[in-house]
């Protein structure tokens, strides 16, 4: 699973930063159909946590209405250097993760 | 004497294939001004654009050596010459004298060049080269040639273009020269420009490439669609890229 992460690379302390996550995946519903008719079965990522440092500072419980290839975006503040890591989980078990490095001045 | 008369009929011929178009260069609209202001933005967004997890992959496998030469395409090609290069394409293959378009070019690279399988159509890592390379040409403005060779080709792309089809009876000219910037339920009609694909539309939430849009409108009018790589196509993409003349590529667009 690909996945592309945008954080600043350098922040001052204490500085509110803005951390962007994309993630290659066919959040597929459970609700379509294949061309024999046959049901697909539901494969979302239904759990996307970022850790700083060690901490999770965010954490989203994704279903089937968000769509693919999802595109998450929130705040968080700067506090040390360090990464931002990045992990997921689908309903077929595969899990993902990326990570990033922040430096962090002041 | 003669190479004047030459010159006037080339003269009469140009202005003749001006006189041609449905659509004044002047009016020309990439399919992104048809689009609310949202999926705009998200195609501007360099790092938002879902279109880019493509373009990643194929700069990916740009650079990984393939086949039995196990040569990567940057083994041959620098990055800087690829720049513009999609905006001349469909084109023809100098040494077979076909009509290729970019996937084309990629696949014959690929079984001539470094012994490789051709990529499927509609395959991940074919619209991820595809869009990697229109990529290197954004901005660049549409210049494919119709001269030549090629002439055949537009002619047949253009009678394709008018030629109506399905149930509906509809060609392309009925929508797309006739009626763009009309609603058609809640969307409103584009002028069916080539510019942004490969791109990703909403409705099939991934990447596909134009001849998969093609199939699309063609679905859309109950009108038989053809098989990937088929001639019509081609010589269609042709048309559509004349068409579309001077429009800057876009690629990895997004669309509804």
């Amino acid at each position: 699973m690909a996945a592309r992460i945008q954080i600043p690379r350098e922040a001052r302390r204490g500085e509110v930063i803005e951390v962007r996550i994309l993630i290659q995946h066919p959040m597929e519903t459970g609700y379509r159909h294949d061309d024999v008719g046959h049901l697909i079965k539901r494969n979302v990522i239904n759990v996307l946590s970022c850790r700083y440092n060690g901490v999770e500072v965010f954490r989203a419980d994704l279903s089937s209405g968000i769509s693919a290839n999802p595109y998450v975006q929130f705040y968080t503040v700067a506090e040390a250097s360090g990464d931002l890591e990045f992990t997921w989980a689908d309903d077929e078990g595969q899990r993902g993760s990326e990570r990033q490095a922040i430096v962090v001045k002041g | 004497m003669r190479r004047l008369a030459l010159a006037a009929v080339a003269l009469a011929a140009g202005v003749a294939l001006a006189q041609e178009r449905a659509i004044a260069p002047g009016e020309l609209k990439s399919g992104s001004a048809f689009l609310g202001s949202d999926l705009r933005a998200l195609q501007n967004d360099d790092f938002a654009n879902p279109g880019m997890l493509w373009v990643e992959r194929g700069e990916k496998l740009w650079r990984e050596p393939a086949g039995k030469e196990n040569l990567a395409c940057a083994g041959c090609h620098k990055d800087t010459s690829m720049r513009g290069v999609a905006a001349s394409y469909p084109k023809i293959d100098k040494a077979s004298g076909k009509l290729l378009n970019l996937e084309g070019r990629i696949n014959l690279c690929r079984t001539e060049r470094i012994g490789a399988e051709p990529l499927r159509y509609e395959s991940e890592d074919l619209l991820a080269l595809t869009a990697y390379l229109a990529r290197q040409s954004l901005g660049a403005p549409i210049a494919a040639s119709i001269a030549g060779a090629a002439r055949a080709h537009f002619e047949a792309g253009r009678a394709s273009y008018h030629l109506r089809r399905g149930q509906m009876n509809l060609s392309c000219a009925h929508c797309h020269d006739a009626q763009w910037g009309k609603r058609l339920l809640s969307e409103t009609i584009s002028q069916g420009h080539p510019n942004a694909y490969p791109a990703y539309r909403m409705e099939w939430q991934t990447m596909g490439s134009l001849e998969r849009r093609l199939r699309a409108c063609l679905s859309g009018i109950r009108a038989e669609m053809l098989p990937y790589g088929s001639q019509e196509y081609l010589d269609l993409e042709l048309y559509l890229a004349w068409r579309a003349q001077g429009l800057p590529i876009e690629t990895p667009g997004v669309r509804r």
